[in-house]
C-alpha cells in the first residue's frame, strides 16, 4: 500500500484543491504561486534583497498577520459581547472570570498594541530605505491613511470594556474635538456660523456631537464606537489593504537599488 | 494603594531574578556566537563575564530580601538627585535632543556592534536597577504601558540596524562602490524562499503573543461612571504626544490643526521630496535633510512626548521624576503670562486695550485685535515672511528645484513644526503663555 500522504494527493478532492503536485520541483514552486489565491498576492520569484529580514524587517507583514489576528479575536468577542451600558461591563467581566480559554481578551488588546507599534516601525523602515519615492509615493499615501485607520481602530475599541480606563481615556481624546475651528462649539470661528442671530454650531451639533453621538460619552458614543470598530474601519482597512498590496507589485515590487 | 517597601521587593523579587537570568543568557548566547561565528575569543571572554556577573545577581534579586536587594538598585542619591534636578520638561526634552544629536554626529562610532551591544546592556540595566523602586515599577509595569516598554527597546533596536546598514553603505558609496542591497540582486523563487519566512514568522508571532496573554492580563478597571474622574485622565498611549502638546497648545492647536498637520505633512513627503538618491536602500549621507527632519519628528516629537506623556506625567498633568511618587496634592506653581500683558502691561506700563462700556460688536472686535497686535504681527511674520526669507537665504537651491507651490507648503509644514519648540523654549524661558489671546473667539494661541 502506498504511503497515506501519496493516498491523500492523489484522491480526487486534493486534487479539485491544488491542481498540481506538491511544490517540491521548480516547475510546481511557479505553479503553486500562480494557482494558489492567497499566494497570487506575491510575485512568483523576487530579487534576494527584498525578502531580506534586515531590509524590510518583515514589518508590514507582521502588521498584516496582527490585523489578521485581530479580526479572529475580535470575532470571537463578539460573540460574548452586548455594546449596551446594561452589558458592555458585565460581559467583559464575565469573560475573564467564567469563560474557558481566558486569554482571548489578552491577545486581542496586545495584538492591538503591538499592530500600532509595528505599523510606526513599518513605516519607519519605509521612510529610512526612501521607498516612498518614485514610482512608491502613492502607496505611502495609501499607507498613510491605513496608519491612521490603525489608530482609530484602537482607539475605538478603548471603550468597549466599558470600565473607568475606557470612558476617561475616550472622554479625554473626543475632548479635543469641540475645539475644532469652525465646526467645535468650543473651536475658534464657531460664532461665525450664524443663521439670523442662531448659532447654527453648539454643543449639541458640533463635531464631537458627531462623534460620540450625544454630548458626553455615553450608550450612544458605545453604539458607535461598537459599529466602527467592529465593521465600518475594518472594512476600510480591508479595502485600503488590498490597494496597498496591490500598488506594491504594480510599483515593481519591494524597493531596491535601481 | 501604598504597600510596605518590603512588601514590594518580596512581589518583585520573582520577576526581578529572571530578569536578571535573561540577560546572563543573553549575553551568553551573544557570546557562543561571537566565539563560534566570527572567531573573536577576547571579545567572547568579555561577553561570557558579563553573563556571569547577571547570573550572580540574580540570586540577590531571587531572596527578595531588602538588605540585598539594595545593592541592586539605582543609589538613592541618584534617584533624589534625577527626581529633583532633572524631573522638568525643559531638562527631559533637552537631554532627549542632545542624546539624538550626539548619536547623530558620531553615529559611526556608536552603531559599531560592540558599542551598541554595551549601550543594550546598560539600559537593560539601568531598568533593572530602577525596578527596585517601587515607584518607578508601578508605573512601567502598568498593563498598558508594558507594550510602551517593549516599543522604546524595538526602537532602539531597529534605528541601530538601519543606521548600521546606513554607515555601512555610506562607507562604500564614498569609495564608490554600490551599497550592500545591489549586491543581492540575483532572483529566488518565492516558493520555498519567502512563503518559509513567512510561516516562520507567523508561528514565532502566535507563540509570542499567547506567551504575552497568559502572562499579562488586560486590565480592567471597575465600572465605567460619569462622575468619578480619574487623576491623572490620560488619552490611549499613542495619543499622549498629542495630550502633552495641550501643555504649549489649546486643544484646537494640539488636538486638531497639528495632528491634521502631522497626517497631512506625512502624505506630502513623497510630494516634498526631490531628491532622487537614496531610493531603495539605507543611507544617511545622501538624504541628511530628509533623515534629520523626519528623525526630529519622529523620535523627538512623536514617541520621545509619548514616553514624557506615559511615565512622567501624573496627577494633574504635572511632570514627575521616574522616581518619584505621585502625589496627586504636589502643586506647580503657574504663573504665565500672555504677550498682550507682556507688551500693554510690562512693555508700555499700560493696562491691556478694552473696549469702553456698551461700545458695538465691530468697536469690541478692533480693539480686542488692537489688544493682541503684537501677538498678530508676530505669528503674521512667522508664516508669512519667514517662507520668502527661506527661499532667498538658507533653502535657496531647495526654492529653485522645488518651484513655488511645492516651497510654500514644504516651509509652511516646517514653520508649523516649529511651532511646538518654539512655544516650549518661549514657556521654558519667559513664561509665556499664548502669543495671541482671544478667548472672546477661543482664538488662543
Ligand atoms: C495596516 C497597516 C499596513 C500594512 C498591513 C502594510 C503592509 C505592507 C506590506 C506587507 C508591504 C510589503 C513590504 C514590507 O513588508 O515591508 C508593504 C509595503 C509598503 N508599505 Fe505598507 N502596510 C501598512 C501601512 C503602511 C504605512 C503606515 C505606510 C507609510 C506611511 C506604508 C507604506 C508602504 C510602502 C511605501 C510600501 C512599499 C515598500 C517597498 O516597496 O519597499 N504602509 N506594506
Amino acid at each position: 500500500m502506498p504511503p497515506i500522504g501519496e493516498i491523500i494527493r492523489n484522491s480526487q478532492i486534493w486534487k479539485s484543491v491544488f491542481r498540481h503536485p506538491m511544490p517540491v520541483d521548480r516547475r510546481n514552486r511557479i505553479v503553486v504561486m500562480l494557482t494558489n489565491f492567497f499566494l497570487h498576492l506575491h510575485p512568483v520569484s523576487i530579487q534576494k534583497q527584498g525578502i531580506a529580514l534586515s531590509y524590510t524587517w518583515c514589518m508590514g507583514g507582521v502588521t498584516f498577520f496582527l490585523f489578521l489576528v485581530e479580526t479572529v479575536t475580535g470575532v470571537l468577542l463578539m460573540f460574548y459581547y452586548r455594546p449596551t451600558l446594561e452589558w458592555a461591563f458585565h460581559d467583559i467581566l464575565s469573560l475573564r472570570d467564567d469563560t474557558s480559554l481566558g486569554i482571548l481578551r489578552e491577545i486581542h488588546r496586545w495584538g492591538a498594541h503591538a499592530m500600532v507599534i509595528t505599523v510606526w516601525l513599518h513605516m519607519y523602515r519605509v521612510f529610512l530605505t526612501g521607498s516612498y519615492k518614485p514610482p512608491r509615493e502613492f502607496n505611502w499615501v495609501v499607507g498613510v491613511i491605513l496608519l491612521l485607520l490603525t489608530l482609530l481602530l484602537s482607539f475605538t475599541g478603548y471603550l468597549l470594556p466599558w470600565d473607568q480606563l475606557a470612558i476617561w481615556a475616550i472622554t479625554v481624546g473626543s475632548n479635543m474635538a469641540r475645539a475644532t475651528p469652525f465646526l467645535g462649539h468650543e473651536g475658534p470661528g464657531a460664532q461665525l456660523l450664524q443663521l439670523d442671530g442662531v448659532k447654527m454650531i453648539t454643543d449639541g451639533s458640533d463635531a464631537r456631537f458627531g462623534l460620540l453621538g450625544a454630548r458626553f460619552v455615553g450608550e450612544e458614543t458605545l453604539n458607535r464606537f461598537y459599529v466602527l470598530h467592529c465593521v465600518a474601519i475594518p472594512l476600510a482597512v480591508s479595502l485600503l489593504l488590498a490597494i496597498h498590496f496591490w500598488r506594491v507589485r504594480k510599483d515593481g515590487g519591494i524597493s531596491g537599488p535601481m | 494603594m501604598h504597600v510596605s517597601q518590603a512588601e514590594f521587593l518580596e512581589g518583585i523579587s520573582g520577576f526581578l531574578g529572571s530578569y536578571y537570568l535573561a540577560l546572563g543568557a543573553m549575553n551568553a548566547i551573544a557570546a557562543l556566537y561571537v566565539w563560534s561565528s566570527l572567531k573573536k575569543n577576547g571579545l567572547a571572554l568579555c561577553w561570557l563575564i558579563l553573563a556571569l556577573l547577571f547570573v550572580i545577581i540574580s540570586p540577590l534579586a531571587y531572596s527578595g530580601r531588602p538588605e540585598l536587594i539594595q545593592f541592586i538598585s539605582m543609589p538613592e542619591s541618584i534617584r533624589n538627585f534625577v527626581d529633583q534636578y532633572m524631573a522638568t520638561a525643559f531638562v527631559y526634552s533637552t537631554v532627549t535632543l542632545l542624546s539624538l544629536v550626539v548619536l547623530y554626529q558620531f553615529r559611526e562610532f556608536f552603531v559599531k556592534p560592540v558599542v551598541a551591544w554595551l549601550m543594550l546592556n546598560a539600559a537593560l540595566l539601568v531598568m533593572g536597577l530602577s525596578m527596585a523602586d517601587s515607584d518607578f515599577a508601578a508605573i512601567v509595569t502598568k498593563p498598558d504601558n508594558v507594550p510602551i516598554v517593549a516599543m522604546v527597546f524595538l526602537l532602539g533596536y531597529f534605528t541601530w540596524l538601519a543606521t548600521y546598514k546606513a554607515v555601512q553603505n555610506d562607507q562604500r558609496m564614498a569609495q564608490g562602490l554600490e551599497p550592500l542591497e545591489a549586491l543581492d540582486q540575483e532572483k529566488v523563487l518565492v516558493w520555498p524562499d519567502l512563503v518559509y519566512i513567512e510561516m516562520i514568522c507567523m508561528v514565532v508571532l502566535t507563540a509570542v503573543l499567547i506567551l504575552w496573554a497568559i502572562g499579562l492580563k488586560a486590565p480592567l478597571e471597575e465600572a465605567a461612571s460619569g462622575v468619578k474622574t480619574p487623576n491623572p485622565s490620560k488619552a490611549p498611549w499613542y495619543f499622549l504626544g498629542l495630550q502633552e502638546m495641550l501643555v504649549y497648545f489649546d486643544p484646537w492647536m494640539a488636538g486638531v490643526v497639528l495632528p491634521s498637520l502631522v497626517v497631512f505633512g506625512l502624505m506630502a513627503i513623497p510630494y516634498l521630496d526631490f531628491n532622487k538618491a537614496g531610493n531603495g536602500y539605507y543611507t544617511i549621507n545622501q538624504r541628511k535633510f530628509a533623515y534629520s527632519i523626519f528623525q526630529i519628528g519622529f523620535l523627538e516629537m512623536w514617541v520621545t512626548l509619548i514616553i514624557l506623556g506615559t511615565f512622567l506625567r501624573g496627577p494633574n498633568w504635572n511632570f514627575f521624576g521616574p522616581y518619584e511618587f505621585w502625589d496627586a496634592h504636589k502643586v506647580e506653581a503657574l504663573n504665565n503670562v500672555n504677550l498682550s500683558e507682556y507688551f500693554w502691561v510690562r512693555g508700555i506700563g499700560t493696562a491691556l486695550p478694552k473696549a469702553p462700556e456698551g461700545a458695538g460688536a465691530g468697536t469690541t472686535l478692533l480693539y480686542i485685535v488692537w489688544r493682541e497686535l503684537p501677538g498678530i504681527l508676530l505669528v503674521f511674520g512667522y508664516l508669512a515672511v519667514m517662507p520668502p526669507l527661506m527661499a532667498m537665504t538658507v533653502f535657496r537651491k531647495f526654492f529653485v528645484r522645488m518651484g513655488f507651490i511645492r516651497f510654500m507648503v514644504m516651509s509652511n509644514l516646517l514653520l508649523m513644526m516649529g511651532l511646538l519648540p518654539l512655544k516650549m523654549v518661549l514657556r521654558w524661558t519667559i513664561n509665556l503663555k499664548y502669543i495671541i489671546n482671544i478667548p472672546e473667539y477661543f482664538l488662543n494661541l
